[in-house]
């Protein structure tokens, strides 16, 4: 077999399966029990810039 | 800066200017010469600049004034971004203009005026690098800098490397857009100049990486807010693509010409994997993290899940790097890599509307606002406009459509569809919203000729796109038609004939939008000299009229 194809194949068989698995993980990650109000906390940063350099003015 | 460090810098921009200097002197070639010329100018500039702020005094010497961390407790550093608001607005101007004018060259020819400087063929990518990098890559440098120091709550890292690569960004449009009208080209669509100053766009890139990064890694807040998260990627992802399609060996050292590293359909698909991707990073990544912030800040309320944008960011990212090759269906290209390019688009249409649902229901609980703000009904119409061009394009990917639409002005409707209606329309909301915040105002200089620049230039899009529907099909239709014997029903003279009102419709749109670009930069212009317009509530005109 010459390298062009062994890369193919090597690609869509485990690279595949590579690719598949990290973005499965994500998708469990983001939604483990638990994380909605670690989220909720993460979607108000730009909202919340109190604590910002701005009004040590 | 501190002194020594001056010192250093001085030096460094006195000997590259004599460099470029000397490469002028050996030129083999006028516009090699012209650049390093432009090159050694730049260079010049910056030498007599930084000299002029040497200052030997004890007290500076004394105190250290390096980029402590700690230190940072003063304001943010938006001195640059007010001129990326500004630098924004001028190219955007100049990049629409050349667009209606080389959309009046296709509807009457005669405005090619026959001369090499005016042809449209070196006018067309002056048009494309001047909207994409000139406007859209400033408007991506002043917004990402200024988010990432809100969100991170902490001031730019390295801050005159900040400068340089406004700056430096700068000199590679002006080298770029004078070398297409001197006819330099590597001939790769959206990459076309040449090896040298690709080289220049490389120093320029990893310097807005390091800036970026390390103002990341200095921040105050715990989290990467997602909107880094998209500007990380587009800036990353366009430095491993711009480095890639860029490989080319130059004919000498002192010329401007050189050959790519790939050759054949290597090259064609290493070619539209990066052009592609351009679409996909830069113009996709990069205005969602804009859209992840300013949504949220003029519509008041948290993005709607937090949770939907980060599967919307892993997701898009690890599906369009392989979208590229439906450039190339029906090519010598492998018949499964075309495959490949063409689900993988199709497959894009579920992180594209996850995004824009994303984005819009951010709005959810106060609609009421799209009546009174014309900031965020632009923001909303962006969004909007991001849902329909990322429903067409991957439609336009499935190979038997696009046995229809290649090479039509259907992909130039798309295009503009996406280009005019998202990456524009949300850059101008950006706009908007940053320069009364930068200039200290309270407000902009009028609401109503937000108002009005929204509908002018929504309007014009519409006109655009609809107009080149018709033409690309009609065009598409008229090239496959076959009489009984086999034979081609019309000449390619023929299909132009029958196009040319929907290029005049096309070039009316285009003027619109640039109409609406003037007055943009008017309101703008007024808002920077602290002036109010007395205006009559955008709500209460409405009210009346229904």
């Amino acid at each position: 077999m010459d390298l062009y194809t062994e890369l193919r194949q090597f690609a869509d068989s485990w690279g595949l399966l590579y690719m598949m698995l990290i973005f499965i993980v994500v998708l469990f990650f983001v939604f483990r029990p638990g994380s909605k109000s670690y989220y909720e906390h993460q979607a108000r940063i730009p909202l919340d810039e109190e604590t910002s350099p701005d009004d040590k003015k | 800066m501190d002194p020594l460090s001056t010192v250093f810098a001085v030096a460094l921009s006195g000997i590259a200017t004599l460099l470029t200097l000397y490469f002028a002197s050996q030129a083999q070639d006028t516009i090699f010469f012209v650049h390093m010329i432009i090159f050694a100018l730049a260079a010049g500039l910056f030498t007599i600049y930084l000299a002029r702020k040497c200052d030997f005094s004890r007290e500076q010497m004394a105190t250290p004034q390096g980029d402590d961390p700690g230190s940072y407790q003063g304001t943010y550093s938006d001195g640059i971004v007010r001129l990326g608001v500004i630098a924004t607005i001028f190219w955007g101007i100049v990049g629409f203009t050349v667009g209606v004018v080389i959309a009046f060259q296709l509807a009457f020819p005669a405005l090619n005026f026959d001369l090499p400087f005016t042809n449209f063929g070196r006018l067309r990518p002056l048009h494309t690098s001047a909207v994409i990098f000139a406007f859209g890559g400033n408007a991506l440098i002043a917004t990402s800098l200024y988010i990432v120091q809100r969100t991170c709550r902490v001031r730019l890292a390295f801050e005159p490397l900040a400068w340089f690569v406004f700056w430096g960004y700068q000199l590679f449009i002006v080298l770029a857009a004078t070398g297409y009208l001197m006819g330099s080209t590597q001939a790769k669509e959206y990459a076309e100049p040449e090896w040298y100053v690709d080289l220049w766009l490389t120093v320029v890139w990893v310097a807005y990486l390091l800036v970026f990064m390390m103002t990341l890694m200095r921040r105050k807040e715990p989290h990467i807010y997602v909107a880094n998260w998209f500007f990380l990627s587009f800036i990353v992802t366009v430095a491993m693509l711009h480095v890639v399609n860029g490989l080319a060996l130059p004919v000498s050292p002192f010329g401007s010409h050189s050959y790519a590293a790939f050759s054949g359909v290597q090259s064609a698909l290493v070619q539209w994997w990066y052009g592609h991707n351009a679409v996909g990073f830069f113009l996709t990544a990069g205005f969602l993290g804009m859209m992840y912030y300013f949504i949220p800040k003029q519509a008041n309320r948290p993005v709607y899940s937090y949770r939907l944008s980060i599967i919307h960011f892993w997701s898009l990212i690890f599906l369009y790097i392989w979208a590229g090759p439906h450039h190339l269906h029906y090519t010598a290209l492998p018949d499964w890599a075309q495959t490949l390019g063409m689900v993988f688009s199709v497959m894009l249409w579920m992180p594209s509307w996850g995004g824009m649902i994303n984005g819009l229901m951010t709005l959810s609980g106060a609609w009421d606002k799209l009546r009174t703000d014309p900031i965020l009904r632009m923001l909303v119409a962006s969004v909007a406009f991001y849902g329909m061009s990322t429903f067409e394009g991957p439609l336009m990917s499935i190979r038997s459509v696009n046995g229809l639409s290649h090479y039509t002005d259907w992909t130039i409707g798309h295009v503009h569809s996406g280009a005019l209606g998202w990456n524009a329309l949300i850059s101008f909301g950006a706009i908007y919203y940053l320069a009364p915040k930068l200039w200290s105002r309270r407000e902009m200089y009028s609401l109503r000729l937000i108002n009005w620049h929204f509908w002018i230039a929504t309007l014009g899009i519409v006109i655009y796109a609809a107009s080149m529907w018709v033409s690309g099909i009609t065009q598409g239709l008229m090239w496959r038609e076959y009489n009984a014997d086999g034979f081609l029903v019309y000449s390619f003279a023929e299909t132009v004939l029958i196009l040319h009102p929907f290029y005049v419709m096309r070039a009316v749109g285009g003027l619109m939008f640039l109409f609406g670009a003037w007055i943009m930069a008017y309101n703008v212009w007024r808002t920077i000299r602290g002036e109010r317009r007395v205006d009559q509530p955008v709500s209460e005109v409405i009210t009346v009229g229904a």
